[in-house]
């Protein structure tokens, strides 16, 4: 029984940062990097699943990145994770989420697990893409979403509730395996202990390139050309400086006056 | 003279407001000439016609078959409309039954792909989609060379719902083969708001993770009974059962609709939280760290303290 858990190493900018000379992407100087906030859910899940079974299912990491993206992918592992893949290559450098997807396909045909489980986007994009298009790819049952899910390892069936608008949850069987993108709030991801970081070091990462894979630059062309990005026009705040009391003082006035108090 | 197609959205027969404001995406980038076509799936479509039939769309496609999402079904109907029609556009609610379908069918359909779409144009003919990234601190701009059809996903409550009266025609479609793998088995209803009511709040102090313990919730409540507003979270506070679930502003919660004035203590200010809050008025930020992204869309900015601004702020009122 296996549990194969996707994840990214998301982006973060300083509050000042410069364009990339071609205007299509920031100055890679700018990024602060750290797993996706939403990965710590869907591993925490695979970790529960794994635990509940008396450790009688193997759980896999996958990330697409390059030798940065391997801290990702260890803090994922410290949390108990049994082994991880890294799959990267130049010309995954502009990989949106389908052609991230692709790569999730070939390495989903090659470990056949039982179970794929991603977040349900990334923090610093919030696309939403890659689990469900990797699903798509594949053929699988898929959820998006998932903020409970009742699942054994090797079951034939799963049954999951979707958060949906407002509050308001679904309540569904979906057949397996599946493609299930995980929702934050769906358990509490627990914190690497000394020991496991300490083993994660040890924990065996298969490095893949596309070539390994079977894929070419082709195969993973973009669903969308970036033209150019930019940062929106908006007014900074006004900042209201002096003491803790003065600050007060000025928001006070500042309710009062909107509230006609 | 292209074909521009929105998928619209039900749940349990009532349309998703949302599928309104694709339809408005679809129609700014509607020239003479092209149809706009809209599809609906749902155990009675005939009783949505009315609803859909709003000014520009062209056409309404009914399909029959369960109220029960089903994204394996929507896929096909996705497939099978494209296939023959060759849409340039399909456009359609970023909610969450389109997280489900829209990538699985864009990947299936090999067509050009954008979620979260919050603007587009046609630019010497070229489709150009923008969306944000980075957490909200930057703008992108999409094109899709080479693609015939683009399946964009857009933002809600960015586009004007569509309105003004059509008169489509109604075209009856079978439910396309699909090979369904979940089933809908019930829902879970949100607990009981207590009589809180974020959406109807003109005033709302909210609350996040800088709030740090759940024993310091209780001074915020107090501070927003005084001041007459009403106390309002960020996801983490819900989550950890500090506050209930009504409080939580945001895109899993509730959407500060009639907000006027968002005070955000200890708020970071994540997409999902900005959905909920972003379009008020005033915004008035509090956040020990200055490059909280909250700041960049927040009117007035306090760079300190939430305990001790709080504390001062209880004097005033």
């Amino acid at each position: 029984m296996k549990i194969l858990v996707a994840v990214k190493q998301a982006a973060f900018l300083d509050d000042e940062f410069e364009m990339r000379a071609d205007g299509r992407d920031v100055d890679a100087d700018f990024f602060e990097k750290d797993l996706n906030e939403f990965d710590h859910f869907s591993v925490e899940e695979a970790m529960l699943i794994k635990e509940a079974a008396g450790d009688a299912a193997e759980v896999v990491i996958a990330i697409v990145g390059d030798e940065d993206a391997d801290d990702a992918l260890r803090t994922a592992l410290a949390k108990g994770a049994d082994r991880g893949i890294r799959v990267w290559d130049d010309a995954l450098a502009e990989a949106d989420g389908v052609a991230v997807a692709r790569v999730l396909a070939r390495l989903v045909e090659r470990e056949q697990p039982d179970m794929v489980f991603t977040g349900a986007q990334s923090a610093d994009f919030g696309s939403a893409v890659t689990g469900m298009a990797l699903a798509g790819l594949l053929g699988w049952p898929h959820a998006a979403v998932v903020c409970n899910l009742d699942y054994t390892p090797g079951a034939k069936t799963a049954t999951l509730r979707r958060e949906l608008e407002g509050g308001l949850e679904e309540i569904m069987t979906i057949r397996c395996p599946a493609v299930l993108s995980i929702q934050l709030g769906i358990n509490q991801p627990r914190y690497a202990s000394l020991r496991g970081i300490k083993q994660a070091k040890q924990k065996p990462v298969d490095e893949l390139s596309l070539d390994d894979l079977g894929l070419s630059a082709a195969d993973i062309a973009p669903v969308a050309r970036v033209r150019k990005m930019y940062a929106p026009e908006r007014g900074k705040a006004e900042l209201i400086t002096g003491s803790a009391a003065e600050q007060a003082a000025r928001l006070a006035e500042i309710i009062k006056e909107l509230r006609g108090m | 003279m292209a074909e521009l197609l929105v998928i619209a959205g039900q749940r349990a027969g009532e349309l998703h407001p949302a599928s309104l404001e694709a339809i408005a995406a679809a129609r700014s980038v509607k020239l003479a000439g092209d149809t706009l076509a809209v599809a609906l799936i749902a155990a009675d479509p005939q009783a949505l016609v009315g609803a859909l039939s709003v000014e520009g769309v062209d056409e309404v496609i009914a399909i029959k078959a369960s109220d029960d999402f089903q994204p394996d079904l929507t896929e096909a109907v996705i497939l099978a409309l494209a296939e023959a029609r060759k849409p340039a556009l399909i456009a359609t609610a970023h909610g969450v039954d389109a997280w489900s379908f829209a990538p699985a069918a864009a990947v299936k359909l090999g067509c050009g792909l954008a979620t979260d779409v919050q603007a587009l144009r046609l630019e010497d003919g070229a489709l150009v989609a923008t969306r944000a990234g980075y957490a909200e601190k930057v703008l992108v701009d999409l094109d899709f060379p080479g693609k015939e059809t683009v399946l964009l996903t857009i933002r809600t409550n960015v586009f004007e719902p569509a309105a003004g009266s059509g008169s489509p025609k109604v075209t009856e479609m079978a439910a396309p083969a699909a090979d369904i793998a979940t089933t809908h088995e019930g829902w879970k209803p949100p607990a009981d708001a207590g009589g809180i009511d974020i959406p109807g709040s003109e005033f709302i102090l909210s609350i996040g993770r800088g709030v740090g313990d759940e024993s310091n919730v209780e001074q915020f409540l107090e501070l927003a009974g005084g001041m007459g507003a009403t106390l309002g979270c960020s996801r983490p506070i819900a989550d950890n059962g500090w506050l209930p679930k009504a409080r939580q502003v945001g895109q899993s919660g509730q959407l500060a609709a009639s907000c006027k004035l968002y005070i955000a203590m200890g708020v970071s200010g994540s997409v999902q939280h900005q959905w909920g809050m972003k379009h008020v008025e005033t915004i008035v930020a509090v956040n020990t760290d200055p490059e909280a992204s909250i700041f960049s869309i927040a009117r007035y900015g306090i760079v300190g303290d939430m305990f001790e601004i709080a504390e001062e702020l209880q004097n005033h009122f």
